[in-house]
């Protein structure tokens, strides 16, 4: 067996900080994912257009950025309202800017998938006398996630393997918990492989609960 | 206005250390991306090979790249290797000193596009694995009526029209690649992201990160527009002209 030296509580400490800052972020990703999808879909042409660009700008800068100008901006615009100094810990950048960046990438995921729902459908629900909000409700919201399915599941994979980069602001999870164990045991191989096989672990189950999910979601439908 | 004057200032004291990351960006994208597409093809073949002692090495590398952090496996290739190597000579740094392997474990570059070619290249071999796997099956058959080798028809049909089909996914792959290079900044390399580390740790604000934001947006537009011309080059036959 690997020796860890006494690091074990602590690597799995930071097992569990990884995971909680990935859970929230998904949750929260999702929430901004969907109100970005339903802007950019909607008939008011400014706010379309704003959150297509805003959304852009998010996919195309590198993660790292986001994490460090979310993590200095938030701490003087925090200053800067309350004029005084407010602490903004890692957990609460880490979680801005994953969410943020993972609901960019999710609002195309979910644009798709409301456009993959067929026309039929929609003018069919019309046609009952349904109210465009119930329409949303009761047709598109629930039929939308089976397509936008596949999609989320890879960008959670890219979600969990981000989580590392929020070790720069100083969060206590696995990646940091890990290079704070290599610098007092000086085995940077022995430590790094494992920090890279508990990510694997994760990132196989992860695939294997989706494969289980998405399979579950096509019960009834016949595809192709 | 305040605040894009004060960028601006910004800019200006600090744009020859700005330009020098932005080379070793460059540098460092461009390379990683040739090197990981030459490791990509024969990884996506032996992905496809129906011998489970070529394919299965294959599918673990894939897994192993694809399913952990590029940030540990800069960190594992950075520290890892050369503790490794180390211990491998029995601590004893003046031998490795002569060895064969010190002008790579000398050069943090080096390190850093060996960390970025063994990644990229396993994420590249996903999308061109696809494109060989979805090249019509009459072409396939056609090669081997016209009584082309297995070997042939890779070299003839199978890769060129792969390769082709997979053009949209590896730039996106490449823009990928070019985002993560900001990890090197962690590893004591300059690139751009480490020459706005050093600007900030000398002028303690913060608002140097938000400089970096214009030079990202066009790098990727580049890289768009670079695979945007590939595409025209070698797609030109599947352009559709619509009247």
């Amino acid at each position: 067996m690997i020796d860890l030296q006494g690091f074990g509580p602590q690597l799995l400490e930071g097992v569990l900080m990884t995971l909680r800052l990935a859970a929230v972020s998904l949750f929260l990703g999702i929430i901004i994912g969907l109100a970005a999808a339903i802007a950019k879909m909607s008939s008011i042409r400014w706010l379309a257009r704003g959150v297509d660009i805003l959304t852009n700008l998010l996919r195309g800068l590198p993660e790292l950025l986001t994490i460090l100008i979310l993590y200095y901006g938030v701490q003087n615009l925090f200053n800067a309202i309350f004029e005084d100094f407010v602490e903004v810990d890692g957990f609460t950048a880490g979680v801005a800017a994953l969410s943020l960046v993972f609901g960019s990438y999710a609002s195309e995921t979910f644009r798709g998938a409301f456009l993959a729902i067929p026309i039929g459908q929609i003018e069919a629900a019309k046609s009952f006398g349904m109210s465009p909000f119930t329409v949303f409700r009761r047709i598109q919201l629930p039929q939308m996630w089976r397509y936008a399915l596949p999609g989320l599941g890879n960008l959670w994979l890219v979600l969990i393997k981000d989580t590392s980069l929020v070790s720069v602001v100083g969060l206590q999870e696995l990646m940091r918990k890990t290079q704070i164990a290599t610098s007092v045991t000086k085995s940077p191989f022995t430590f790094y492989s494992v920090a890279a096989l508990i990510f694997i672990a994760i990132t196989v189950v992860s695939t294997l609960f989706l494969r289980w999910i998405e399979k579950k979601s096509r019960r009834g439908v016949r595809m192709g | 206005m305040d605040l894009i004057s004060s960028l601006l200032e910004l800019a200006q004291d600090y744009w020859p250390q700005f330009l020098r990351g932005l080379w070793t960006t460059v540098q460092l994208t461009v390379l990683s991306c040739l090197l990981g597409f030459c490791l990509a093809i024969p990884l996506a073949l032996a992905r496809l090979s129906k011998n489970w002692l070529i394919s299965g090495p294959a599918l673990v590398y894939s897994v192993c790249f694809r399913g952990s952090p590029l940030l540990v496996q800069v960190f594992l290739i950075y520290y890892g290797l050369p503790s490794v190597l180390l211990q491998f000579y029995g601590g004893d740094v003046p031998a490795m000193r002569e060895s064969f392997f010190w002008p790579l474990l000398n050069a943090p570059f080096m390190l850093a596009l060996i960390a970025f070619t063994l990644n990229t290249g396993a994420y590249m071999a996903e999308p061109i694995r696809g494109g060989i796997q979805s090249v019509p099956n009459g072409e396939r058959e056609a090669a081997l009526a016209c009584g082309m080798s297995p070997r042939l028809l890779t070299r003839r049909v199978l890769l060129p029209r792969g390769l082709r089909i997979a053009i949209p996914a590896l730039s996106n792959e490449t823009i990928l690649t070019m985002k993560a290079t900001t990890l090197v900044s962690l590893v004591t390399m300059l690139d751009l992201m480490g020459a706005a580390g050093r600007a900030f740790t000398q002028t303690y604000d913060s608002k140097v990160y938000l400089v970096l934001v214009p030079f990202y947006l066009v790098l990727i537009w580049a890289i768009a527009r670079i695979f945007a011309l590939l595409e025209k080059r070698y797609n030109r036959y599947l352009v559709r002209k619509t009247v």
